[in-house]
């Protein structure tokens, strides 16, 4: 089933900024939402929103057709999983998976069955009788996740599910996560701070800055036509500052003449992503910048070029070990930058 | 140079071995001078002529009557307080309010007002002078000098033992697994007693066991609204007083026995839930 949030606002003191400032969006049934934003964008309050933890201020939120505004929190159906795993501790693992059926009444044998099912479903067979104390944190969050899942949810909440995981846990985990989605085919709103995780599992993301929307879209419209740079600089690119002046718009050491509508003095911002950066030992034809190169940081297979151009801005390069090799890169040399494919953004952006 | 060093360090050992011994021997000093000395003398003294005469003591009707009301007192004064400090730490962990902070502090009134005066404002309010005096007298009901106001007295003096333990571990769980259990169609009710009562049963507990020595032992608020009718109005700690100062020392030092081994158990007790809370 389909989540639609329709203007909603929510303050959690009266006198205080909203939280989360009139937001729509919708997501769709069955795919994985992500919703990415900083610290404190409010992205949790959304999905305690969904869940009825919270009620909006203005605004409303549908599960499927149907207006939650009346509808408790017991009878949403829907999944939440936390960042703490939220297990309740003095339960085996058997009867937390079991907990929601238990409410509701169900037959014995029927929830046995399912348990069961759902502990092979999260690989934990086996294990029904263990504590949540004595399993590890990737296993903990899969039982919160069989939990979850043993409602039979309309809608799947997932609060940051793999942040207090290390990061080959939190890799197996989200792939996973994402098979037993397409499998179940469960709408899900994926909350998280990282934005790769995001573009990675999710069909359509919803990025918010200071409880506002500031895109949403598919994570290829997000990542190659940000509304701003802002959004573009939480995706990655670095952004470049500068001014229209005589005609040409001009951010540190970019300039390029400007569009037709831009107005003298306005303000101008130049988004370079990594991929878009063409670094060459030597000076070719096109905008080509000459730059020093600052620091180089091998990350396994890969190699984080730090540079710093003409003008003292510093733009970083991700390029594969081979190319950096090829190149004969080496800290403090000159090098090459090809800025042509940058983005201009003119006058300000509010969000 | 090795062996100075080893000298040395054997030297500095021997010091802070001197040093300790003479710590604890101070310490265990104290302790043998103001605790156990004390402590064994009343049971020396309850036994001085002999287990016949001790269990007489008990059995006296004064006795049995301080018995009966202490229990009683404790009886309604701990359930009270363990209801009222469960809803309390629930309010104050769950929800913020205008006046929060002030109803905290209030909670801690009857640890920091003076035991007297507490019960002299029982008095004030519930005596014949008192506020609400003419309507209790209007209506034949009689809460100073008599079993209520004791009760009274004891709830006031418990309040803040359940909230104190139990609020700062409902603050420091959160409420996740709470909000958890709702999502998964658990009501209010059944939410409390399947996922937050297990969550802090050991600090309840531990609560009732202090609030429950406290009712029990409760002196100076119960002596004020009590008016000392032997047989009557006397719980355990005023009934030993009584005795003692009829020189009924068998019968004084029987009692406070009692006292004495109730303290021992919640010291037991709580060092039993201690040790399972871990």
């Amino acid at each position: 089933m389909s989540v639609r949030v329709e203007r909603v606002t929510k303050r959690y003191s009266a006198a205080g900024t909203p939280a989360v400032a009139n937001v729509s969006f919708e997501a769709k049934a069955g795919a994985i939402t992500s919703i990415i934003g900083p610290s404190g964008a409010g992205k949790s309050t959304i999905l305690r929103l969904v869940a009825g933890l919270e009620l909006p201020d203005e605004g409303r939120v549908f599960i499927g057709e149907q207006d939650t505004s009346n509808v408790t929190i017991q009878s949403r159906g829907v999944g939440l999983v936390f960042q703490n795993y939220a297990l309740f501790q003095n339960m085996t693992v058997r009867d937390n998976i079991a907990f929601g059926l238990t409410v509701r009444k169900r037959d014995k044998a029927e929830i046995d069955a399912r348990v069961e099912k759902l502990l092979s479903l999260v690989q934990l067979a086996g294990k029904g009788n263990r504590f949540p104390r004595e399993l590890s944190g990737g296993q903990r969050q899969r039982v919160a996740f069989a939990r979850a899942l043993a409602i039979d949810p309309k809608v799947l909440l997932l609060d940051e599910p793999f942040g207090a995981l290390d990061a080959r846990v939190r890799i197996e985990l989200r792939e996973w996560l994402e098979g037993v989605q397409k499998e179940m085919g469960v709408t899900t709103l994926l909350v998280t701070h990282d934005q790769e995780e995001a573009l990675e599992i999710s069909e359509h993301v919803v990025l918010m800055f200071d409880g506002r929307v500031a895109q949403a879209g598919s994570p290829g419209d997000l990542y190659d036509r940000p509304l701003s740079p802002e959004i573009a600089a939480f995706l990655g690119a670095s952004v470049l500052q500068g001014s229209v002046k005589n005609g040409q718009a001009q951010a540190g050491s970019f300039s390029v003449s400007a569009t037709g509508t831009a107005v003298e003095g306005e303000k101008v911002r130049a988004v370079l992503r990594s991929e878009d950066l063409k670094l060459t030992r030597s000076a070719t034809d096109g905008e080509v910048r000459a730059a020093f190169v600052r620091r180089l940081k091998v990350v396994g297979g890969r190699v984080k070029v730090s540079l710093d151009l003409p003008h003292g801005e510093s733009v970083s390069v991700d390029l594969p070990r081979s190319e950096v090799d090829a190149l004969a890169l080496a800290e403090g040399e000159q090098v090459f930058v090809d800025v042509s494919s940058a983005r201009i953004f003119y006058g300000e952006f509010d969000i | 140079m090795s062996t100075t060093a080893h000298a040395r360090s054997r030297l500095i050992l021997q010091e802070s071995g001197i040093t300790r011994a003479i710590l604890i021997a101070v310490v265990f000093a104290f302790l043998a001078l103001f605790l156990l000395v004390p402590l064994g003398t009343v049971f020396l003294l309850a036994f001085e002529k002999g287990i016949g005469a001790y269990l007489s003591a008990l059995s006296d009707p004064g006795t049995r009557s301080a018995i009966s009301l202490t229990l009683l007192a404790a009886g309604i004064a701990v359930p009270v307080n363990l209801v009222f400090g469960l809803l309390a730490a629930w309010l104050l962990a769950k929800f913020n309010f205008p006046g929060r902070a002030l109803l905290v502090t209030l909670l801690d009134v009857p640890f920091s007002v003076s035991p007297v005066v507490a019960g002299l404002s029982f008095v004030l309010l519930f005596g014949r002078a008192g506020l609400f005096g003419p309507f209790l007298q209007a209506h034949d009901i009689a809460v100073i000098f008599a079993a209520p106001g004791i009760v009274l007295a004891t709830i006031f003096v418990t309040v803040p033992f359940v909230v104190r333990e139990v609020l700062p571990l409902m603050q420091a769980q959160g409420n996740s697994e709470e909000e958890a259990a709702m999502t998964l169609g658990a009501s209010g009710l059944r939410t409390f007693f399947r996922v937050t009562l297990p969550k802090i049963k050991w600090g309840v507990l531990y609560g009732v066991v202090l609030a429950n020595a406290r009712a029990m032992g409760e002196f100076g608020a119960v002596s004020v609204v009590s008016g000392h009718i032997r047989g009557v109005t006397t719980t355990l700690p005023l009934h030993a007083e009584i005795l003692y100062n009829e020189y009924n020392f068998v019968g004084a030092f029987a009692v406070a026995s009692l006292l004495s081994m109730l303290s021992i158990a919640t010291l037991v007790l709580k060092k039993l839930i201690e040790w399972r809370a871990r």
